[in-house]
């Protein structure tokens, strides 16, 4: 069994995380692939407005509920799909009017807060919305009880922390002391509330301070339910049955990310399955060899030869930086990182995807590490 | 030099093509030809400060990291404090309301408020002279955006706030700023991307929702991370025949590689006619240092 296949052994929640175009998108994908070709019945949530993972599962486009995804061309493969596969692209804006459909008392405070202003801008257009209905649809996929195993890509954003921190924040909007100060002001409170009222009146105008007015005291009546999600959610991560994967290619600031975000899961008693290095460049063990220079003139000539030692050359200085990335993402965080080669041309088809995945479970390596005497 | 004559550069891209090291490199081209130029990241990350050689400044500073060359890192709540200084007439001394959990809320729930600080204090970059007493006028000012998605919210922010807030002082400006930002006289978009399937698609839609959304267009393409042709078809016979080894291995993966950029090349070329065009090599350096930028930045003004 894979070293991966182990870590993830009877874990329900699968969390692929990590800096901005390190690749997590195709990881979680070949991830969940990997899984359903285990046998398992695996729902894949992806948050890509770039619909990178629409092109790579051959779907046209991705509705808001998991969609069974065709691996018919696999059967007999060796990764045949045993399982099932199903993929969603998360609407954050749906997800987030569901959540209020949910949560609302009544019908009439359902509209009103569909119909606010401020809200229908709140639940597109503000950073950390995507982040905080990534976990209310893992929620509420998990709960629903249909699948084995969820695997979610986690949004584009540079820091990966800002996805822990989405329901807290969103919490941290919702209450508060000054929220209640704010809405119905009383003593010494109200003077400097009032005060403040009254220059957030003259600095933005009186219809967004009638609108914002209004959406906190619909929201008011939601507050106990949002609570409870969120506490819901907490518990979610932190239980045993779910894990998070660290993506990061070998690049400084992507593995400064990296490791950040490892010790931030620590610190929060959230379980790491593991560590992915992303586009690694095979490190030829034998280093600067004059054999080797010698055999390449005696087959190709002076002209070829120097050009493939030059390109060599280049190639190893990038597989050296790989190979420091991978002992600093080693020591900083304790965990054997799987390596992924940097490929030719990114993913966008089943049967690429099904390489990164033979990758990942360790069945194959794209390139072999270790040299062969050629 | 690219876009010649603008005095607002976005550099715009997916996720890890490169955003940083472009702005950087633009900057440093710009300040060589005599302007007073700044390079402003609003991710707070200090990438372009770094790879310039210097460390981010805190709170809005202003760094000169090389002769005419300068850096500023736009974080919410220093924006937040100055503009409140600058801009309000309040009962209240402006650091106080700043830090009011109410007012913090306000910024919070307030749609775009804060992408609105953000694009706002890069406006007042602009403004001659400036509002703070004192400050440098500059004569070209680079932003270092966000990936595409958070891009479109940071351009749309102005406007989203004005048609909200309606009147007052705050819409007043907004729509300022939204002005600005739709001055093609002296706003350049810059498109970076990497020749690959994914960020080549995203640009694509990039320059879709820029249209439809806010009448602007890429006005200039930087292809980035271009792996220079090495092998001829005559090479790629004898590469494809030749023994198993780690040399070949890694001549074969350059080889390929060259030949998928450039089907995405030709993509982005066939699906952007007549946009202006610079290609960056990929430099096989481990990390970047300053002397790369400046490879980088003769490129770019047509010098390298």
């Amino acid at each position: 069994m894979s070293r991966l296949t182990t870590a993830l052994a009877g874990h329900r929640v699968v969390i692929c995380a990590g800096a901005g175009g390190v690749g997590k998108t195709t990881v979680s994908a070949a991830l969940a692939l990997g899984l359903a070709a285990q046998g398992h019945r695996v729902a894949l949530i992806t948050i890509d407005p770039a619909r990178r993972l629409a092109e790579a599962l051959g779907l046209d486009s991705l509705g808001n509920r998991p969609q069974r995804v065709d691996t018919a061309s696999l059967d007999g493969t060796e990764s045949e799909v045993r399982g099932e596969l199903f993929a969603m692209m998360l609407d954050a804006k749906r997800t987030f009017d569901e959540l209020i459909e949910l949560l609302a008392p009544d019908a009439t405070t359902r509209d009103q807060i569909l119909a606010n202003p401020i809200y229908q801008h709140l639940s597109t257009a503000v950073a950390g919305s995507q982040d905080y209905t990534a976990m209310a649809k893992l929620f509420e996929l998990d709960h629903s009880g249909d699948y084995d195993v969820i695997v979610l890509d986690t949004p584009p954003s540079r820091h990966a922390i800002d996805f822990l921190q989405a329901p807290d924040r969103l919490i941290a909007f919702l209450e508060g002391r000054a929220l209640a100060a704010f809405l119905r002001p009383t003593g010494h409170v109200a003077r400097v509330a009032g005060l403040g009222f009254t220059a957030l009146r003259r600095i933005t105008g009186m219809g967004l301070m009638e609108d914002l007015t209004a959406l906190f005291q619909l929201l008011a009546g939601l507050l106990e339910g949002f609570r409870r999600r969120a506490r819901d959610v907490h518990t979610l991560l932190t239980a045993g049955t779910s894990s998070f994967l660290i993506v990061t290619s070998p690049e400084a600031a992507a593995v400064d990310e990296a490791i950040f975000f490892g010790a931030e899961l620590d610190r929060a008693g959230m379980h790491r399955a593991g560590v992915i290095a992303n586009r690694v460049h095979p490190l030829d063990q034998r280093g600067a060899d004059k054999a080797t220079a010698t055999r390449l003139t005696a087959a190709f000539g002076d002209r070829l030869a120097a050009k493939v030692m030059s390109t060599h050359d280049d190639v190893q200085r990038l597989a050296h930086r790989d190979q420091a990335a991978i002992e600093r993402l080693r020591s900083a965080l304790g965990d054997e990182p799987v390596c992924l080669a940097d490929r030719v041309a990114d993913v966008h088809d089943l049967e690429t995807l099904v390489e990164v995945e033979s990758e990942l479970f360790g069945r194959t390596s794209a390139r072999p590490r270790q040299a062969r005497a050629a | 030099m690219i876009l010649d004559g603008k005095r607002l550069l976005i550099v715009a891209g997916k996720g890890g093509v490169g955003r940083s090291t472009v702005a950087a490199a633009l900057g440093l081209a710009g300040a060589r030809r005599g302007l007073e130029t700044i390079v402003v990241e609003t991710a707070g990350r200090g990438d372009v400060a770094r790879a310039l050689g210097g460390r981010p400044g805190e709170r809005l500073a202003e760094v000169e990291l090389q002769p005419r060359l300068h850096h500023v890192a736009i974080a919410r709540r220093p924006a937040l404090e100055e503009y409140l200084q600058q801009q309000v007439p309040t009962p209240l001394p402006a650091a106080v309301l700043a830090r009011s959990r109410a007012f913090e809320l306000f910024v919070d729930a307030a749609p775009g408020m804060s992408d609105l600080l953000t694009i706002g204090k890069v406006w007042e970059l602009g403004q001659r002279p400036r509002r703070r007493r004192g400050a440098l006028a500059y004569d070209l000012i680079i932003l270092d955006g966000p990936a595409s998605g958070q891009l479109l919210g940071l351009l749309d922010a102005p406007r989203t706030f004005a048609s909200i807030a309606r009147i007052g002082p705050v819409a007043h400006q907004a729509n300022a700023i939204d002005e600005m930002i739709r001055n093609p006289s002296t706003v350049g978009l810059i498109a970076v991307a990497t020749p690959e399937q994914m960020a080549v698609s995203e640009t694509l839609e990039l320059r879709t929702t820029l249209t439809e959304r806010f009448g602007l267009g890429i006005d200039a393409l930087v292809v980035n991370r271009v792996f220079a042709s090495r092998f001829s078809a005559a090479d790629r016979r004898a590469l494809a025949a030749a023994p198993d080894d780690p040399a070949i291995r890694d001549a074969r993966w350059y080889d390929g590689r060259v030949r998928a950029q450039r089907t995405h090349v030709a993509r982005l070329r066939r699906c952007l006619p007549g946009v202006p065009r610079r290609t960056l090599p990929f430099l096989f350096t481990p990390q970047f240092e300053p002397h790369d930028i400046e490879q980088l930045a003769g490129i770019l003004a047509g010098t390298g």
